[in-house]
C-alpha cells in the first residue's frame, strides 16, 4: 500500500540508491522491519513533497552495504538500524559501532 | 534559620517524554512561581537540596542518576515527578527502562501525573520542604543521615550492584558536608 | 605555529537545555573545527511496545514520544493507521484535529523563544514569552483537558468533541497572544544585544540544507520552500496559508520564521473556527490493520515520518517515526564546524532540539 515503492534484490541497492540520487531525491528515512525470520529494510526518499521507497529483504547475518558514499546524512539511520536489529552495515562514514544506543538487552528489535 | 526558606532545586531529565520537564520549567515562570518559595533552580548537584527527577531510569542513566544524587549534601530530599519516575508509568514495560526513580535512590516524595501538573509538583516540593525541615533537625540531634546510593541498593536488592566502598559512614558524611 | 586541538564535551548536562545531549567538539583555539553528536540517553524503545500494546492503545504510547509535540505524534500515528485501514474522519474531527494541531505549534514555538532567549543570557524575556504561553496551554487544557499530553486522539476520530463554545471563546484569546508576542518580537528581532548574538551566527547555505535532508523552520530559514501541510492532511488543504521562509540561513532566520509561524498558526486556527462544520467526531472501526503506510506530517520542528507495518493481527508489526531533529542532526553538526565555542549553546538551541522525539 506504499506508494512508489519498488522492492530490488539487496546486491542492486547501491546501484538502485545512485539513480535515485540521480533523480534529486535525498534521503527522508530508513526504517528496518522483522517480518518472520527475515528483515526488510525501506529505505525512503523525498523531493519537495514527492516520496518515493526502495525496499530490501535480508536474512539475518547478511552484511549490507553502506549508502553513506551516496547520502553523507544517512549515518545516524544506518547505525540505529545496527543498534536496534543487529543488521550488519559496511563502511559507514561515522561508524559508532553500536555506541549509538546504549540499551539494557543487545539488538532488541532482532 | 530553617534550611526550607532557602532550598536550591535540581532538575534531571531521566528518561522522560519531557512534558514533565517542560512542566517543571513552566513552575519557574511567573504563572506558577515556584520561586516564592525561595526556590532557585540550580544546574549543580553540590548546591542542591531538592532533587526533582522526571521520567524513568534507564540502563544509560541510573549511574548519572545515582552520581548526581551522591554529589548532593545532606539534608536532601528527591521528588519523583511524573507517574513515570514513580513507577515506569507507560514506559514500564520497555526494554530499556529499569523503573521509577526508587529503582536507585531512595524517593521521599511522589508526585504522579502523565504529565505532573505544575499545581501537583508545588504541593510536593512543600511537602518535600517539610520533610526536608525534618531532616536537618534530626541531623542537628545526630540521629540522620541519608543513604547513600549504594547502600540503598544494597538494602533493596541485598547485595550491592557495586562494591561499597570501605570508609565508614560517617566518614562518608564528613565528606559529604565539605562538599 | 600549528593549533593544538582539543576536544570540549558538551553535555549531556548542560544548563541550556532540560534534556540530555552530547557533542563532542573538536576545537583549534577557540574554532570549532568538528563536531560528533552522540544520543540514546533517554532512550526508552517505546517502538518495541507494538507486541505489548494493541494497536488502539499505541495511539497513547505515541502521544507520549515527546511532551511537546504529542499531539502530532499521536496525529502521526492515527493518520497511518486510518489510511491503512481505509477510515475517513468526519470533517469536523480534521478541523479539530488541525486547531489542536496548531496550537500545539504555537505553543511549541513560543516555549522555544523562551530557552532561546534564556540561551542568549535574556531571563526577563525568556519569563515573558513563557507568559504568553501559559495562554495557549489554557486553550489546549479548554479544549481536551491536559495541559502538555492531551490523550484525545483516538483511531476514527476524537474521544471527545469540542464545544463550540469553547471554540469561540479561543478567538479573544489568539488576539492576546498575538498582541504579547509582537512585544517580544522587537526584542528578538531589532534589540542590537540579541541581533549580535544571533545574526550571522551558524549560517546554513540553501544547498547543504536540502542535501543534509534538514526539516522544518531550521529548512525554511535557509529559504527553501517546504511544509509538509501543503500536503493537506486533516483540514490543511481548506485553510489558506502560506510557507514562511527567510533567506538569512543564520540564527537570526530561524528566529524570523519561527515568530511569523506563530502568527500563522493563531490565523489558521481562526479560519477553522469559522469553518468548522457541525457533525459527529467519531467513525467505528472493525476488524484489524493489514498493510503498510508512512505518513509524512509538519510536527512544530519540521517534517516527521510515521511508518506503520501491520498485518492483520491485534499487534502490528512495527511503528517507527523519524523525528525532525533526527534528520536535523547532520546539519547541525555542520553549522557547528567554524562556530565559536561560546556561540554553541545558541547553535544546538536552534535546531529546536527535542531529544526525548530523537530516541524514543
Amino acid at each position: 500500500m506504499l506508494d512508489n515503492l519498488e522492492e530490488i534484490e539487496y546486491n542492486g541497492l547501491l546501484n538502485k540508491i545512485k539513480e535515485v540520487r540521480v533523480d534529486g531525491y535525498v534521503i527522508m528515512q530508513i526504517c528496518a522491519t522483522k517480518i518472520d525470520e527475515s528483515y526488510e529494510v525501506l529505505y525512503s526518499f523525498g523531493k519537495d513533497y514527492d516520496v518515493r521507497h526502495v525496499k530490501i529483504t535480508i536474512e539475518p547475518g547478511t552484511h549490507i552495504p553502506s549508502i553513506t558514499d551516496i547520502f553523507p546524512a544517512a549515518y545516524l539511520y544506518e547505525n540505529e538500524m545496527h543498534d536496534l536489529f543487529g543488521i550488519e552495515i559496511d563502511g559507514i562514514n561515522h561508524d559508532y559501532k553500536g555506541g549509538l544506543y546504549r540499551t539494557a538487552v543487545e539488538t532488541p528489535f532482532a | 534559620m530553617k534550611i526550607s526558606k532557602s532550598p536550591w532545586l535540581l532538575h534531571y531529565d531521566g528518561s522522560s517524554c519531557n512534558g514533565c520537564d517542560i512542566e517543571v520549567l513552566a513552575a519557574t515562570t511567573p504563572r506558577f512561581d515556584v520561586e516564592r518559595f525561595g526556590i532557585i533552580n540550580t544546574g549543580n548537584p553540590r548546591h542542591a537540596d531538592i532533587f526533582l527527577c522526571t521520567g524513568g531510569v534507564n540502563s544509560q542513566n541510573q549511574d548519572v542518576v545515582r552520581q548526581i544524587y551522591d554529589q548532593m549534601p545532606d539534608p536532601k530530599v528527591v521528588l519523583a515527578c511524573g507517574i513515570c519516575a514513580c513507577d515506569g508509568g507507560i514506559f514500564k514495560d520497555c526494554y530499556n527502562i529499569l523503573g521509577g526513580t526508587d529503582t536507585v535512590i531512595p524517593v521521599d516524595v511522589y508526585v504522579p501525573g502523565c504529565a505532573v501538573r505544575p499545581e501537583a509538583l508545588i504541593d510536593g516540593v512543600v511537602k518535600a520542604l517539610k520533610i526536608l525541615d525534618e531532616k536537618a533537625e534530626k541531623m542537628k540531634k545526630g540521629e540522620y543521615r541519608s543513604l547513600t546510593s549504594d547502600e540503598y541498593a544494597e538494602k533493596l536488592y541485598g547485595d550491592p550492584q557495586e562494591a561499597v566502598p570501605e570508609a565508614s559512614a560517617s566518614g562518608d558524611k564528613e565528606e559529604k558536608n565539605a562538599g | 605555529m600549528a593549533s593544538k586541538r582539543s576536544v570540549i564535551p558538551f553535555g549531556p548536562q548542560h544548563p541550556v537545555l532540560p534534556e540530555p545531549i552530547h557533542i563532542d567538539l573538536i576545537t583549534e583555539d577557540e574554532k570549532v573545527v568538528e563536531a560528533v553528536p552522540s544520543i540514546g540517553f533517554v532512550h526508552r524503545g517505546l517502538e518495541h511496545l507494538v507486541t505489548k500494546k494493541d494497536f488502539g492503545e499505541m495511539v497513547y504510547v505515541a502521544e507520549r514520544i515527546c511532551g511537546i509535540c504529542s499531539f502530532g505524534h499521536g496525529y502521526g500515528y492515527v493518520n497511518a493507521v486510518e489510511h491503512i485501514m481505509g477510515i475517513e474522519p468526519t470533517q469536523r474531527a480534521k478541523y479539530i484535529r488541525t486547531l489542536l494541531f496548531e496550537l500545539s505549534r504555537m505553543h511549541s514555538h513560543i516555549l522555544w523563544l523562551g530557552l532561546m532567549a534564556d540561551a542568549f543570557g535574556f531571563e526577563s524575556l525568556f519569563m515573558e514569552t513563557w507568559k504568553h504561553r501559559e495562554r495557549v496551554l489554557d486553550m489546549l487544557e479548554w479544549a481536551t483537558g491536559g495541559r502538555v499530553i492531551f490523550s484525545i486522539m483516538r483511531l476514527g476520530g476524537l474521544r471527545k468533541d469540542v464545544p463550540d463554545e469553547i471554540l469561540k471563546s479561543f478567538l479573544p484569546e489568539l488576539d492576546k497572544i498575538e498582541e504579547g508576542i509582537r512585544a517580544c518580537e522587537k526584542a528578538f528581532l531589532s534589540d542590537p544585544a540579541v541581533l549580535s548574538r544571533l545574526k550571522g551566527v551558524g549560517y546554513l547555505s540553501k544547498e547543504d540544507a536540502i542535501s543534509l535532508g534538514c526539516e522544518g523552520p531550521f529548512l525554511r530559514a535557509s529559504g527553501v520552500a517546504r511544509d509538509n501541510r501543503m500536503r493537506g492532511y486533516a483540514a490543511y488543504k481548506d485553510v489558506d496559508f502560506d510557507i514562511i521562509t527567510s533567506d538569512d540561513g543564520d540564527s537570526y532566520g530561524r528566529c524570523y520564521v519561527r515568530i511569523q509561524e506563530i502568527y500563522q498558526s493563531a490565523s489558521i486556527i481562526r479560519q477553522c473556527i469559522e469553518k468548522i462544520p457541525d457533525e459527529g467526531i467519531y467513525v467505528p472501526i472493525k476488524g484489524f490493520p493489514n498493510g503498510e503506510y508512512m505518513t509524512v506530517i509538519e510536527q512544530p520542528r519540521g517534517g516527521a515520518c510515521y511508518y506503520v507495518h501491520a498485518s492483520g493481527k491485534k499487534f502490528i508489526e512495527r511503528m517507527r517515526v523519524r523525528t525532525p531533529t533526527f534528520a536535523n542532526i547532520p546539519a547541525l553538526a555542520k553549522t557547528l564546524q567554524g562556530c565559536d565555542v561560546a556561540d554553541v549553546p545558541i547553535l544546538v538551541v536552534t535546531i529546536d532540539p527535542c531529544i526525548s522525539c530523537t530516541e524514543r
